[in-house]
């Protein structure tokens, strides 16, 4: 049965660029900072194409924000994605916002399956996906994973990690959870959000990149959507933590006892 | 409305010790806003659990109903929906575990709330509470206010002392209205990872493995059990597949502060360092003069862990 799968592919500061707080407090340094979809988005990219490729479909691309988040989704488009759709933002987005506005391309789209990162590495707020299925009603299987290592036979293979149940009508979810790992059964259309080790996007071809230049990207104004825009999370100030003095170098596994045992007295 | 309701997690007939931490995060929260502290707990059969939780001086609404066995979170959050609403909080929180991460931003969205997560410590003035997270793995700490007029969060554990026991609450029955036959989500199994060492985010102290271990983790296990102590790993030994996933300590893992933390053979990339830099002590072993975790760590030691571990743990065994 061919699934409909709805990706979200934010754009976010890239998680080796070095982030400074502005000394106002009001936002980051982003002189010198490089962009690009968020990791956990990129899981979500290869699982969705992954699915398409077992069981045929269509893979569509969701980002919100300004147009430079064109970009995200050129590169999910290169991964192997359909088509696209950028919902123009310029403003700051929270949890709350975003979700009502993937909830209007969701009414818009009608997918079987949405499938975002759990978290995005900016604000780690961990929330859109959960809201998102609370707006819907549907249901939600946050933290997919694997089983099988990401060295396994299974990844090697390109299997998707959610499983589609041979009726066509659920998606069963693998989560890790404190203290072992569960199983859930989800109805379509769902919601399942991705954790680290569901498994390792792919890198674009170049007939990939090529090939993403001509395909639709369309744009939606967020303000013509009926949606409340107006941030509920406001950031009041941004500051750096403090930062850990690293001690002392030991010699030794001797002086390194000693230090444990007289000094810091943790052994 | 100022009360504040704190979901209480429970798991095989037990409290889990993160609850005792968001315990005390409510208690604050409570006291800044002069609203009473609530707690809330769901499942099936959790009379003992109800019982125990309400000695902890907060009157306990206990959800007990079959539809409520499993930790689903399309089930349990129209229960605590109506619960929010029942008690008048303008405050639900939780652990950031799992459970609580999973669960609270779809109660959130249903009572049209905002909400912060991994909250770390409350700001503001008066009942106008704000809350400090970590944002970017942890290197910008970021004051939020919440504008909605029910504000949610949840809380990181290791930033809240355990709540001690005082007074004795009140258990009363949370009225449960799930119809288990519409649910869209079905629980279909849970495997337990069993270990007999002591839980990594709850263990005084952590021993942990990376790339340098080459996979061989026996020596970082061996220190571990001579220190009591858990075993844990960089993103690297997990995705490698060396270690079961749930050994991972980093901003992608589980988050840690242990007395005492020996990172063995790790380089110290900045999302681990977020999982295991609010430590009390850091040791760090490592081949690499220049390894970043040696920039942190109160303790640094160039050596091969293949040699230092071992000796380190000799010297543990004879000193007792």
């Amino acid at each position: 049965m061919p699934l409909k799968i709805l990706v979200t592919a934010k754009r976010v500061e890239d998680p080796e660029s070095k982030i400074k707080v502005k000394p106002d407090g009001a936002g980051i340094v982003t002189d010198g900072v490089n962009y690009k979809m968020n990791p956990f988005d990129e899981i979500a990219v290869e699982e969705a194409l992954r699915l398409k490729e077992r069981h045929g479909g269509e893979v569509i691309v969701a980002s919100i924000g300004g147009e430079k988040s064109a970009t995200e989704i050129r590169a999910a488009l290169a991964m192997g994605a359909d088509r696209g759709i950028l919902v123009r933002h310029d403003g700051p987005l929270d949890p709350v916002v975003v979700s009502a506005l993937l909830a209007k391309v969701f009414e818009l789209e009608k997918p079987d399956l949405v499938i975002l990162g759990k978290q995005s590495i900016d604000d780690d707020q961990n929330q859109a996906g959960q809201y998102l299925a609370a707006r819907l009603g549907l249901g939600q299987a946050t933290f997919a994973s694997k089983i099988e290592s990401l060295e396994s036979e299974a990844e090697q293979k390109k299997e998707p990690g959610v499983k589609l149940a041979a009726d066509g009508k659920s998606v069963a979810v693998v989560r890790e959870v404190d203290g072992g790992v569960e199983t859930l059964e989800v109805s379509l259309p769902a919601v399942v959000t991705t954790d680290l080790r569901l498994n390792k996007p792919r890198f674009a071809s170049l007939p990939g990149i090529m090939k993403a230049k001509k395909k639709e990207l369309k744009e939606l104004a967020a303000a013509a959507l009926g949606v409340d825009l107006a941030p509920k999370v406001v950031v009041k100030k941004l500051s750096e933590p403090p930062s850990r003095k690293g001690g002392v170098k030991v010699q030794d596994v001797e002086e390194l006892w000693k230090k444990l045992h007289d000094e810091a007295k943790v052994v | 409305m100022a009360n504040v309701l704190i979901v209480a997690e429970q798991f095989g007939g037990a409290v889990r010790k993160a609850t005792l931490h968001a315990i005390s995060a409510g208690r604050e929260v409570a006291r800044r806003t002069g609203g009473t502290l609530h707690l809330a707990v769901l499942g099936k059969g959790i009379g003992p659990v109800a019982e125990e939780l309400s000695g902890y001086g907060a009157e306990v609404h206990a959800a007990d109903a079959a539809v409520l066995e499993h930790p689903l979170a399309e089930a349990h959050a129209p229960v605590l929906v109506e619960l929010a609403r029942a008690v008048q909080a303008s405050h639900v929180g939780a652990a950031a575990t799992a459970f609580g991460k999973d669960l609270l931003p779809r109660v959130a969205a249903l009572l049209e709330a905002g909400m912060a997560t991994e909250v770390l410590g409350f700001g503001g003035e008066g009942a106008e509470v704000t809350f400090r997270r970590p944002m970017w793995a942890g290197n910008v700490l970021a004051e939020v206010a919440l504008a909605t007029p029910v504000k949610v969060f949840t809380v990181r554990a290791t930033e809240f002392p355990a709540a001690a026991k005082e007074g004795k609450g009140a258990v009363t029955a949370a009225k449960v209205s799930v119809d288990a036959g519409a649910l869209r989500t079905r629980y279909a199994g849970f495997k337990e990872v069993k270990s007999a060492r002591p839980e990594l985010t709850e263990a005084r102290i952590v021993v942990a493995g990376g790339r340098g271990t080459k996979g061989d983790f026996k020596p970082v296990e061996a220190l571990a059990d001579e220190l009591n102590a858990a075993v844990g790993a960089s993103r690297a030994a997990v995705d490698a597949g060396w270690v079961p996933n749930d050994w991972q300590v980093g901003q992608t893992g589980k988050v840690v502060a242990p007395e005492l933390y020996v990172a063995a053979g790790i380089s110290g990339a900045i999302q681990h360092l977020a999982g295991m830099k609010g430590s009390k002590v850091i040791v760090a072993v490592n081949k690499d003069p220049d390894a970043p975790i040696f920039q942190l760590a109160d303790y640094g030691l160039v050596a091969d862990l293949f040699k230092a571990l071992p000796e380190l743990a000799e010297k543990l065994k004879k000193s007792r």
